[in-house]
């Protein structure tokens, strides 16, 4: 390595200003946009109500650029042998300093603005729990220098001289791309349904900003007296499955487009997006396994998607972005996503398909048969009673609904007992679990900081425990639930050798 | 397959625990009292409400208050070893913990204003889980300080960040 080679300071890529400036100009327009309409709408003068709406929108356009320019002035960076800083300088005085050994993800995002500016944001995370502080922000930085940034920071440093170039000895290889084929799982998630949904709400908020809400209820009331209560909500319907499978393929599409998972020497990398382009790398170092999660539908179409379980993931409360961060393969054909799988881990096959995975005792469907049932009687519990308040026409929706809600969470609950089961492999524990979906999660038993065992008064009388491993990774820890006492314990112990032993004994004679 | 269960830490929380406890519910109730007192007192029109909401509180708060520091003395209990922590603890709803000493990144007690005046802290055990940390209430104060001592040099010594 050469000597003292401490990087100056750097500046964010001034381009950054422009590209603020259009962002809070586009954002400023469309919150000005429905008031505009309004007013138009509501008989002002089209002219006045333009040139005020554009007037405040160049003012904060012209505030917002001024703000990123000082951001920008008074912020620097730089990467030394050891550490990687960042400084803040202007009102408040702030410096954020990483070292490069506890570097452990270096995403790289960029929208469509950004790409047309040739810039990047670059997120560099140490993968430790604490909340802040464990991850900079570079925003942005040129789209070369980010790639250089995380070839840099992800490369371990090699006693050869061949590190500076980073590229010439990283051995790519390619475990996945896309395969559009895979297109046809799209549909079939949760997507459709809600993005359905969703855009019959858009156009209800959209014609009220417009002043012409009462005017759509009206029409879509004609067309329900003409056309008969039943065929109009069948169009709808059907309207409303045409817009959620576009929007589907789309969402799809958009993210997956140019996927490609890599496995480099020390890293794992997910290259995707059509308009925004990201760039996940993480550290090998931190995988703790994967979960194949079958969504209901892709389950049965025989299709899975598969996670990754890692140590310094975002918690549940900053997944809020619909990209998730943790997939590495989209929903596709099960085989191969027990494939990725195993290449992900670096085994011949993954180990949730070589793993006897047993299941749980009965006690454990009951138990679910009852949570389904009471499920749906406080549903109809809640109707009932209003409908004993208000209108009878609730009573005949709580009859309704319980004849027809009953027998669907009485198989969701023999599904999800059906989809209990966990088991050992050499290297890793499984646990399986899922109502509808199903999630089959192998964990590498090193990987396992610890164990929480917890029995309510009703798995006490029935001789259940529920089990979870405590891990670094992901949301903390693994379930294993409703395991009859002995087995649960037997498997604890197993999986961590010597770990548990020290605290159990034998079982009193019955 | 023999049969094995769980078998209890081995120490015991401080029996003035128990009392620590009843305070610190009965402090709750005494608050729930004032609290709908002097929204009773103040707010004639719905004096009736509120009173009676109070009472069903009450119906249900006392009892508990009474009986669960009871019943969480003689479920929670801890125990050190050579090689993890290991705790129970919880009422009806119980709950063992097992964290191996090679795990443990940060230790520390505290005490709040009621635990102080009974001698009383809490020791918290972290891992690098996002689950949450192990917590052994109720532990005498000089206790809790010579194991929050011998537990940070345990983790210290842990090479590496402990995931």
């Amino acid at each position: 390595m050469t000597a003292v080679e401490e990087m100056p300071w750097r500046q964010l890529h001034r381009r950054t200003v422009p590209v603020t400036a259009l962002t809070v100009a586009g954002i400023a327009a469309g919150i000005a946009a429905p008031f505009v309409f309004g007013f138009v709408g509501g008989g002002k003068s089209a002219l006045t109500v333009l040139s005020i709406a554009g007037g405040a929108v160049l003012l904060v356009t012209v505030l917002g650029a001024l703000a990123d320019l000082m951001r920008w002035r008074h912020t620097t960076y730089r990467i030394t042998d050891e550490r990687v800083e960042m400084r803040h300088q202007w009102v408040l005085h702030k410096v954020k300093s990483v070292p490069r050994e506890r570097v452990r993800t270096v995403d790289l995002t960029a929208n469509p603005l950004l790409r047309v500016f040739g810039l990047t944001v670059v997120k560099i995370g140490t993968g430790e729990q604490q909340d802040d502080g464990n991850q900079l922000t570079l925003d942005p930085v040129g789209r070369e220098h980010g790639e250089e940034l995380r070839r840099l920071l992800l490369a371990r440093p090699a006693p050869s001289a061949g590190e500076a170039t980073g590229e010439a000895a990283a051995g790519e290889h390619v475990l996945a791309s896309i395969d559009w084929s895979w297109l046809r799982y799209a549909p079939i998630s949760i997507v459709t349904p809600v993005l359905g949904a969703a855009a019959f709400g858009a156009v209800m908020q959209g014609s009220d900003w417009i002043g012409l809400q009462n005017r759509v209820i009206s029409t879509v009331g004609d067309i329900g007296r003409a056309l008969g209560v039943v065929p109009t909500v069948l169009v709808l319907t059907a309207i409303g499955v045409v817009i959620g499978v576009l929007g589907s393929l789309g969402l799809f599409v958009e993210m997956w487009w140019r996927y490609r998972l890599e496995r480099e020497e020390t890293t794992l990398r997910v290259h995707r997006g059509l308009l925004t382009t990201r760039s996940l790398s993480m550290e090998r170092r931190r995988l703790r396994g994967v979960d194949v999660f079958e969504p209901f539908g892709a389950r049965l179409a025989g299709a899975a998607r598969v996670d990754v379980v890692a140590t310094g993931l975002r918690k549940k409360s900053d997944q809020q972005q619909k990209a998730d961060p943790t997939t590495l393969l989209p929903t596709a054909p099960s085989a191969l996503a027990h494939r990725v799988a195993a290449e992900v881990l670096g085994v011949e096959a993954s180990p949730q398909s070589t793993t006897t995975i047993h299941p749980h005792p009965v006690a454990a469907r009951g138990r679910r048969i009852r949570w389904a049932i009471y499920l749906v009687l406080g549903f109809v519990g809640v109707l009932v009673l209003l409908g004993l308040l208000l209108t009878t026409v609730l009573l005949h929706i709580a009859w309704i609904a319980a004849v027809v809600l009953l027998p669907v969470a009485i198989a969701l609950g023999v599904d999800a007992y059906r989809n209990l089961g966990h088991g050992l492999s050499n290297e890793y524990l499984i646990t399986r679990y899922g109502a509808g979906s199903r999630h089959t999660v192998a964990l590498v038993r090193t990987g396992v900081i610890g164990w929480t065992i917890r029995r309510s008064p009703f798995q006490r009388r029935v001789g259940l425990l529920t089990l979870s491993a405590t891990t670094a990774a992901n949301n903390g820890e693994y379930f294993v639930r409703d395991v009859a006492e002995t087995e649960g314990l037997r498997f604890a112990e197993e999986a961590v050798p010597g770990l548990l032993t020290p605290f159990l004994q034998a079982a009193p004679p019955r | 397959m023999n049969e094995v269960r769980l078998r209890p830490p081995r120490n015991r929380v401080e029996q003035r625990a128990v009392r620590y406890w009843l305070a610190n519910e009965l402090s709750g109730c005494a608050a729930a009292v004032v609290i709908f007192g002097l929204c009773a007192w103040f707010i004639e029109p719905a004096r009736f409400w509120i009173l009676l909401s109070l009472g069903v509180i009450m119906v249900l708060a006392l009892p508990y208050s009474i009986v669960v520091p009871f019943w969480r003395y003689r479920v929670h209990r801890w125990e050190v070893t050579e090689d993890a922590v290991y705790t129970r603890s919880g009422w009806l709803w119980q709950e063992w913990r097992i964290a191996p000493m090679s795990r443990i990144q940060t230790v520390d007690t505290q005490r709040g204003p009621l635990e102080q005046r009974f001698r009383l802290s809490t020791l918290t055990v972290t891992t690098a889980s996002a689950a949450g940390p192990l917590k052994i209430a109720g532990l005498d104060h000089e206790v809790a300080e010579e194991l929050a001592a011998r537990l940070t040099e345990v983790a210290q010594a842990n090479r590496g960040d402990a995931t």
